[in-house]
């Protein structure tokens, strides 16, 4: 069975427009799923792109019926518009919807096998293809700079470094080799397996470039959120009255700070309530704080006393709004902020009413959205492929820890597969060099 | 006698013995050439068969009716299963040889092979007519004829062996080097390089202390090499085991300028995984003391040969350190060991036919092609033997390809890769080791082997009867089925998640055994081991299995596409010079080789599909 895949076929980075390209069985119902309502084929429609109830972008779909496409399979082109951020949410949900990302020259080489290109351009097709892969690796090696590249070097030793214990132990079992050589994988393993979560977290800090960094207001009834977010937002986004409780949902509001999309959301405030929707909306505004990237506790400042109930709930990370700063009381909110910038915690006096110190609260929020995203400034095309990459690899690691004390050849196998999957990223691992490193590390030879 | 055969092999070494009975096997009418004939399955080295990766290939000959597996199933004593505690694709047989019986053995074994003379001469020269290799000349003129040439001698081209301040042109000691025969390969231009390698002294046993060393015994029950045996006969002994001392690694440091390596005239390059014991007193300096084992060449020899200590210092020095180790302390010594160089063709003369490139009918096989050990030249061998009698009859040629066999990981690594120290197989080497097991070449290659016609009639009717036995276990082991209830019930712990499990997913659970599912299924006591050692190692293996399988078919669809031998590369438009003379030189027969050598891109190989299927369509 042939997979369905994607790519993107424009050059990445800004431009007017992006073209993405599906090819392979899964193509109408790729394109169904997306669009609600798919063109018909080799004709231009004009659809709205739609992922898990997500607006992607308004776009100019084409679809082909195979054998009447390049490839010769069913194919789409979604022509969308050119940012960053569209195009990772369209690569994004072609993955999700079951699509892979093409490997280079798979577009090509499938028109190859369904007899698509003719003579005179099959001569011209391998530098085509070369000059693809070519771009495609300069464009991953001018986004990687010295620190990446010295990273995946040094998983590629890790790699060797554990494949050559555990081969010494399968390989070579008449030799003076140290007791229990097999053992000696697990901390090249251990350390590897590490930094490939690591390396996850950073494929995490993209994502949030590409859905929106998370900043939730929470706090008691009538602190002022609402008041807040509209400030931050600079219009009504949110229905502001003095009755306690008049925020029962989620308010998410989409703006940019310091070049970067953020959702700040303004939540119901939190308290202990009979009324059934109120306790839901309550429900929903843990929910979403709880996953949110950062949460903004905005105290009423006439009860800054009331903030001690804050403890155990307000976590290290968190910033807290003493609100009304123009009217409450100086002397109290200089103690609170004392009290809370002693723990450790980011503290903001302002009045979101008078809007006083609230261009500064943005400021300091671009600043911190800026330093949580950078050095997430993948590509969206490699990033998807590491991540996928990674996430296969730490599995068939995982394995290979708990298998080495039972089953070498197991766990053995399990590291070659996962220097298969990372193979794009830290290049091959041949079998020859990790014999060169068995024989350098150990006195073999009967 | 007619001086006109098919197949001509010279040379009557593992790779020699295996090509000219492969050969006559296949039916075709074949000539041994080889200049003694009592030398012929002689062993140069090490008096041992086998071992990781080496009897996965000793197998994989036996499993193609090869000579190997039967032979040394005669001649081992002392049989060893290795890694008997690990899991079943990485456990390789070996065993200790009786070198004379091994010969002897052998000998016996060609003498009484069909299809097969076998004449006692000197090849001097090989026959070429119309750019085609047509026979060969031996030292007094004579002529043999014929359409395919095998050349399996060893290390002949211009070896030369080092002890001490000593030279000695010769392939072996005690024989002369083919001086006409290689004229005859430099003259077509092959490409060469330089290897070395190196051999221990030969040490009197009865001067050996036996009482004061630690012993290695055989298995309690040897397991055979072949599949036809299951049981041997020969008596079993043990090894002895013994180590360098501070002693011996004092003089042989103080004496180090006597070795070819580090008296620096060494122009070959030796294996890293063999050092001399002058590389590991030099390279391991750190190691006060490296394991000897003391290894008695044959029952009724007193020869040893004290694996691990390969020198070329000069025989003075051998005798000081030697007996510097312990039991050995009045040893005498039979025969000094040597270091020798010699040239090999690069391998990547060759088709992965093992036919050269240059001189159509001429194939290659053994330590020529810059391998080393017997199971590789043998293997090779056969693969020579085969392809130079499909050749003659006009059918495709056989390869194997890296998920099928070692044979065919090897073979390809040459082919396509070359070599840069001596080629020793290991298992690490083969990407689906899992599947590519010791215990399983007869599943994987004896109905190839019946195909192309090399298998006989007694091996065959062993295999059928085998395989009928495999598949009906494994059809009942996948058609009888218990319920999470059931299996609770019967004892066992599984989940209740309303799947029924057949008896190899029962298998699957650690702590379940064949014998726990036989008080359900009493039908699996019925089962020979053979067939209960399949099925345990199908169920362990299970998931990997599937994975390499799957693997396997996506390498299969670049394996399946043939590129033609006279592809000229020139005529692609769009490859890089540099891309062209690489494909140029290695000729590869598939796509999947071509893609395999180093610097071919991604878009050489689509130009090469598009090229390759234009001109079919033509």
């Amino acid at each position: 069975m042939t997979d369905t895949i994607f790519a993107l076929a424009t050059a990445a980075g800004r431009a007017a427009v992006a073209v993405v390209r599906v090819s392979g069985p899964a193509t109408l119902s790729v394109v169904q799923a997306l669009t609600g309502k798919p063109p018909r084929a080799r004709m231009a429609g004009l659809r709205t792109l739609r992922h898990q109830g997500v607006d992607i972008d308004e776009a100019l779909v084409l679809r082909f019926e195979g054998p009447a496409s390049y490839t010769g399979e069913d194919s789409a082109e979604f022509h969308v518009h050119g940012g960053r951020a569209v195009v990772e949410a369209l690569l994004s949900a072609l993955s999700d919807l079951g699509a892979r990302l093409a490997e280079p020259g798979e577009f090509t080489r499938r028109a190859f096998e369904n007899g698509k290109l003719d003579l005179a351009q099959a001569e011209g097709v391998g530098d085509l293809i070369d000059a693809e892969t070519e771009g495609q690796r300069r464009q991953a090696l001018g986004q990687l700079g010295g620190a990446l590249s010295q990273r995946y070097d040094r998983w590629r030793d890790l790699l060797i470094q554990s494949l050559a214990m555990l081969e010494a132990a399968v390989d070579f079992p008449d030799e003076d080799l140290p007791e229990e050589v097999a053992e000696r994988a697990r901390p090249a393993l251990r350390i590897l397996n590490d930094e490939l979560d690591a390396a996850l977290a950073d494929v995490s800090r993209g994502r949030r470039v590409r859905d929106g960094f998370r900043i939730a207001l929470v706090g008691a009834p009538n602190a002022g959120k609402s008041t807040l977010l509209n400030g931050l937002v600079e219009r009504d986004a949110a229905i502001v009255t003095d009755t306690p409780g008049t925020t029962r949902d989620v308010i998410e509001v989409p703006l940019v700070l310091g070049g970067y999309k953020v959702l700040v959301a303004d939540t119901a405030g939190i308290r202990d309530t009979a009324d059934a929707i109120e306790a839901e909306g309550v429900r929903r505004a843990r929910a979403w704080a709880e996953e949110a990237d950062l949460r903004l506790w905005v105290v009423d400042g006439f009860h800054v006393k009331h903030t001690v109930k804050l403890e155990g709930t307000i976590r290290g990370g968190d910033w807290l709004i003493l609100n009304k700063a123009d009217i409450a009381d100086g002397s109290e909110l200089a103690g609170a902020n004392a009290h809370w910038a002693g723990e450790g915690l980011k503290v903001v006096r302002l009045s979101a009413q008078s809007r006083e110190a609230v261009d500064e609260l943005r400021a300091a929020l671009a600043e911190h959205v800026a330093d949580a995203l950078s050095g997430a400034e993948f590509p969206a095309a490699t990033r998807l492929r590491h991540a996928e990459r990674l996430t296969e690899a730490r599995a068939y690691l995982a394995r290979a820890l708990s298998d080495i004390g039972l089953e070498v050849e197991l766990a053995a196998e399990d590291v070659r597969l996962a220097a298969r999957a990372l193979e794009k990223i830290t290049g091959r691992v041949d079998p020859e060099d990790v014999l060169g490193r068995v024989f350098s590390s150990f006195c073999i030879g009967k | 006698m007619s001086n006109t055969w098919d197949v001509i092999v010279i040379g009557g070494g593992h790779a020699g013995c295996e090509a000219a009975a492969a050969s006559a096997r296949a039916g075709v009418r074949t000539l041994l050439l080889t200049h003694k004939l009592e030398t012929i399955g002689e062993m140069s080295c090490n008096p041992a068969i086998g071992g990781l990766g080496k009897g996965h290939l000793v197998r994989e000959i036996d499993a193609l009716d090869g000579v190997m597996g039967r032979m040394a199933d005669k001649a081992g004593i002392q049989f060893r299963m290795l890694n008997r505690s690990k899991g079943p694709a990485v456990r390789g047989p070996r065993a200790q040889i009786d070198r004379k019986l091994y010969r002897e053995a052998m000998q016996a074994e060609l003498n009484a092979t069909a299809n097969l003379d076998i004449i006692a001469a000197a090849a001097e020269d090989l026959i070429v007519e119309g750019g085609k290799v047509a026979g060969a000349i031996d030292g007094e003129g004579r002529i043999y004829r014929a359409s395919r040439v095998i050349l399996t001698t060893g290390t002949f081209l211009k070896g030369v062996i080092h002890r001490g301040d000593d030279r000695i042109p010769a392939g072996r000691v005690g024989d002369q080097p083919a001086i006409g025969l290689s004229d005859r390969l430099y003259g077509l231009g092959f490409q060469m390089g330089r290897l070395k390698t190196g051999t221990p002294a030969r040490l009197d046993g009865s001067t050996i202390a036996w009482d004061q060393l630690e012993s290695q015994a055989a298995d309690e029950v040897p397991v055979p090499f072949s599949y036809l045996n299951d049981k041997i006969d020969v008596p079993q002994i043990a090894c002895g085991v013994t180590f360098t001392t501070a002693e011996t690694h004092r003089i042989i440091a103080e004496r180090i300028g006597e070795s070819l390596v580090y008296s620096g005239r060494a122009t070959g390059v030796g294996p890293r995984y063999c050092p001399s014991i002058e590389d590991k007193v030099v390279r391991f300096a750190d190691k006060t003391s490296h394991q000897i084992f003391l290894e008695p060449e044959g029952l009724d020899d007193t020869t040893v040969y004290p694996n691990g200590i390969s020198t070329s210092v000069s025989e003075e020095t051998q005798l000081l350190f030697l007996r510097t180790i312990p039991g050995l302390e009045k040893v005498e010594v039979v025969r000094y060991g040597y270091a020798i160089e010699y040239d090999y063709v690069d391998p990547r003369e060759l088709y992965a036919t093992l036919e050269t490139k240059r001189l159509p009918g001429l194939y290659l096989a053994g330590q020529i092609n810059g391998t080393t050990g017997y199971e590789e030249a043998g293997a090779q061998g056969l693969m020579a033997g085969l392809n130079a009698a499909l050749a003659v009859q006009g059918r495709e040629p056989a390869v194997f390809a890296r998920d099928e066999a070692y044979i065919g990981v090897m073979i390809d690594d040459l082919v396509t890769r070359g070599v840069t120290e001596p080629y020793r197989m290991f298992t690490s080497r083969a990407e689906f080791r899992l599947t590519l097991r010791a215990d399983n070449a007869d599943q994987r290659l004896t109905d190839r082997g019946l195909a192309l016609g090399v298998v006989g009639e007694t091996r065959a009717e062993v295999w059928a009867e085998k395989k009928a036995r495999l598949d009906a276990a494994r059809t009942f082991a996948r058609s009888v089925t218990l319920t999470p209830n059931e299996a609770v019930k019967a004892g066992f712990k599984v989940n209740s998640d309303g799947v029924r499990r057949d008896l190899f997913a029962m298998l699957a659970y650690p702590d379940v055994s064949l014998d726990d599912l036989g008080r359900i299924w009493p039908e699996v006591f019925t089962w020979n081991s053979d067939v209960r050692e399949q099925i345990e190692i199908e169920a362990a293996y299970a998931g990997y299995l599937d994975r390499q399988r799957a693997d396997a078919e996506s390498l299969r669809k670049d394996e399946d596409l043939r590129l033609p031998n006279d592809l000229d590369y020139a005529d692609i438009g769009s490859l890089s010079n540099e891309v062209r003379e690489k494909l140029q030189r290695v000729r590869p027969l598939t796509l999947g080789q071509a893609a395999r050598i180093e610097g071919v891109t991604p878009g050489a190989l689509t130009a090469l599909l598009a090229h390759v299927r234009r001109n079919r369509a033509a």
